[in-house]
């Protein structure tokens, strides 16, 4: 009899049972098929989205010098820098609030903080497009302020975020090194400049980027509080669908894919450091 | 200033102010006062250190004296001056951390000169004290590192080198070895009380640890619920304890309570229900109302197989004098515990050193044995 090479499947061996690893690979399937689809037909040579007829790349081209589209995307991102500015100074300074300070009604802020991130989106747009009409936003400012309603909007639903993941960063600082600070004589304002912000500054990183993405991607409440004037990309892919899904807008989503899945990348991994270096000696 | 050679007791120098003097704090935290109304000086170049069971207030009036607390009541000077209202930032003191509190994203020159850099001390002069304060410490060639890079124990070097750069008139260390294993532990108490004697800084220390404090401190206050139990040197802490907290918390004791019979300028004699007649070779003084406590250290009684006890050349016959049968032993290596049950019922704990590598089988669980110790042995407690 041959000798068995290979030992037994252990309990906690998941990824050595096929079963396992069939429902792995299902699950990446359903998951990522439409997306490869979607980025492979953006290569594809013909008006249509069903039938493979060659490699170009012309519909990139295209996407370049569709200027409705590059206006929309420059908006996108003039929203995206600005929200993250805002955010990151509000989503900061309320992480530091909720983390130092003890004062009544402590718990119901926190729960207030969270609201925009349970609450569905589309309930969020529907209230947004209420209140600008209320209070009679104007909407014909020039540029970029026309862009103003918007930013708000997604900055309302972004520096929670970011409070959130500066906030367990903060939950891992040493007071007694700020404490230390003042000892040696720092004030107030140096003492959190020199310690707290340091020790802040990869939540923040990665508080920024993921309000950048979630401000450039950001679809449903963007609907609502966009004018005839301030098309961003997400809303132009959907109206160009609405005509026909042609490989252009498969470009342009995946040009949008790109550009995401890059930021989101980033941002883990300074999650990541971060996480490692708050596990390391205080 | 002034400093003194260090463990010398600088307690009743009128032409010496103290350094520190805490007059009649109090601190509460709600209703509950973790200091109660104490008052005390320290005198410069003392190695001073509060010794106490967690809790006990110890650190709350270290960190008043830093300014990170306030006291509800009393005031505190600092070299004459009342620091009522004085920030932390800006008090002569320096401070040494439990966790040391290095600044995790500075390399350890960048930390031990934030101070300087805060002070806007020209850059040659950060250099060359920098330097000055990394040698001191023993950390030269290690500027470079990342404290990440460091063992706890250079870490805590770099948090001492912190604070000294400085040049304080007081440096306050906060339970300052209580992170690093024993070996360490014993090689920083000795390196301590070194560069203490080194700066010539007076130092205040906190500790829950009666070892470290009885090896560096000069003088030692035992803190206990707010209150000051006693203020001594060690020796007279060890020996002379004032109380059955400090005889208790500072090494190891037995304790019985008896009736003081006789309490004449040049002997006492207490009974003991439960140990015997107890004769000293001195008075009591103080005000008591009979009924006292002895207070027996294990390594002051001498062990022998029952009825071999030569009779005490110092006390009268039957005084000083117990027997038991041995019921726990616990061999240290240096020293042999043991626990020797009395026919009374109490438990008496007895210390011998083993002298030659034999001595620890000269006696085994359940001999009997009896116990003789000298008439200068016993402390007798009122409180």
């Amino acid at each position: 009899m041959m000798r068995r090479l290979r030992p037994a499947i252990a309990p906690l061996d998941y990824t050595r049972r096929w079963s396992m690893r069939l429902w792995v690979g299902l699950v990446m399937f359903f998951l990522y098929a439409p997306l490869v689809a979607l980025m492979v037909f953006s290569f594809n040579d013909s008006r249509r989205n069903i039938v493979w007829r060659g490699f170009t790349t012309k519909y990139y081209d295209k996407v370049m010098h569709n200027d409705m589209l590059m206006e929309a995307l420059g908006n996108s991102l003039t929203i995206a820098f600005f929200t993250t500015i805002i955010s990151l100074v509000l989503g900061g300074l309320a992480a530091v609030m909720l983390w130092r300070f003890r004062f009544p009604w402590k718990t119901a802020v926190e729960g207030a903080m969270a609201l925009p991130i349970v609450v569905p989106e589309i309930c969020f747009g529907v209230a947004m497009l209420i209140f600008f009409a209320q209070i009679g936003w104007p909407t014909d400012m020039p540029w970029p302020f026309s862009l103003g309603a918007i930013t708000i909007a997604h900055v309302t639903f972004c520096f929670p975020f970011v409070a959130m993941v500066v906030r367990s960063r903060l939950a891992s600082f040493n007071r007694e090194e700020e404490e230390a600070a003042k000892d040696l004589g720092a004030s107030e304002w140096q003492a959190f400049r020199d310690v707290l912000l340091p020790h802040m500054k990869p939540g923040l990183i990665a508080g920024a980027l993921l309000a950048f993405t979630m401000s450039l991607d950001d679809f449903v409440i963007t609907f609502f509080t966009s004018g005839p004037n301030t098309i961003t990309f997400p809303v132009k892919v959907y109206s160009m669908v609405r005509f026909s899904v042609t490989p252009e807008v498969n470009a342009a989503s995946t040009l949008l894919i790109v550009l995401t899945v890059i930021m989101t990348s980033v941002a883990l991994y300074f999650q990541n450091r971060m996480a490692q270096s708050g596990k390391g000696p205080a | 200033m002034t400093t003194f050679p260090p463990n010398r007791v600088v307690q009743d120098n009128a032409a010496i102010k103290p350094i520190i003097q805490i007059r009649n704090v109090t601190k509460r935290f709600g209703q509950l006062a973790a200091v109660d109304d104490v008052s005390l000086d320290i005198m410069p170049g003392e190695f001073f250190v509060l010794l106490g069971p967690s809790g006990c207030g110890k650190t709350t009036l270290l960190r008043m004296i830093a300014g990170f607390e306030l006291p509800t009541e009393g005031q505190i000077l600092i070299d004459g001056q009342d620091m009522t209202g004085v920030p932390p930032n800006q008090r002569p003191v320096n401070m040494v951390f439990q966790s040391y509190a290095v600044f995790p994203h500075m390399n350890v020159r960048d930390n031990v000169a934030y101070g300087l850099k805060i002070a806007r001390t020209p850059k040659k002069d950060i250099r060359d004290r920098v330097d000055e304060a990394l040698a001191l410490v023993k950390l030269d060639g290690l500027g470079d590192r990342m404290p990440d890079q460091l063992s706890g124990g250079q870490r805590q070097r770099v948090a001492l080198a912190r604070s000294l750069v400085m040049r304080p008139k007081v440096l306050l260390l906060d339970e300052p070895l209580s992170a690093l294993d024993a070996k360490l532990r014993a090689a920083m108490q000795f390196e301590l009380a070194d560069l203490q004697e080194k700066v010539g800084i007076t130092f205040v220390t906190v500790t829950h640890d009666q070892d470290e404090a009885l090896s560096m401190a000069s003088r030692i206050a035992v803190v206990n619920k707010g209150l000051i139990a006693q203020m001594a040197t060690p020796s007279d802490l060890y020996e002379y304890p004032a109380n059955r907290f400090v005889a208790d918390f500072v090494g190891s004791v037995n304790l019985f309570e008896g009736k003081l019979i006789v309490d004449e300028p040049e002997r006492a004699v207490v009974e003991c229900p439960e140990l015997g007649r107890v004769y000293i070779n001195h008075g009591v003084t103080g005000p008591h109302e009979g009924t006292v406590h002895v207070a027996l250290r294990p390594e002051k009684i001498s062990l022998y197989r029952q009825g071999e006890a030569p009779p005490a050349p110092d006390a009268p016959v039957g005084h000083n004098l117990a027997d038991g049968v041995i019921k726990g032993m616990s061999y240290l290596g240096d020293i042999t515990v043991f626990q020797i049950l009395m026919p009374s019922g109490q438990v008496m704990r007895v210390s011998r050193p083993n002298l030659s590598r034999f001595d620890q089988e000269d006696f085994t669980w359940e001999d009997r044995v009896s116990m003789r110790w000298h008439s200068s042995s016993p402390v007798v407690l009122l409180a």
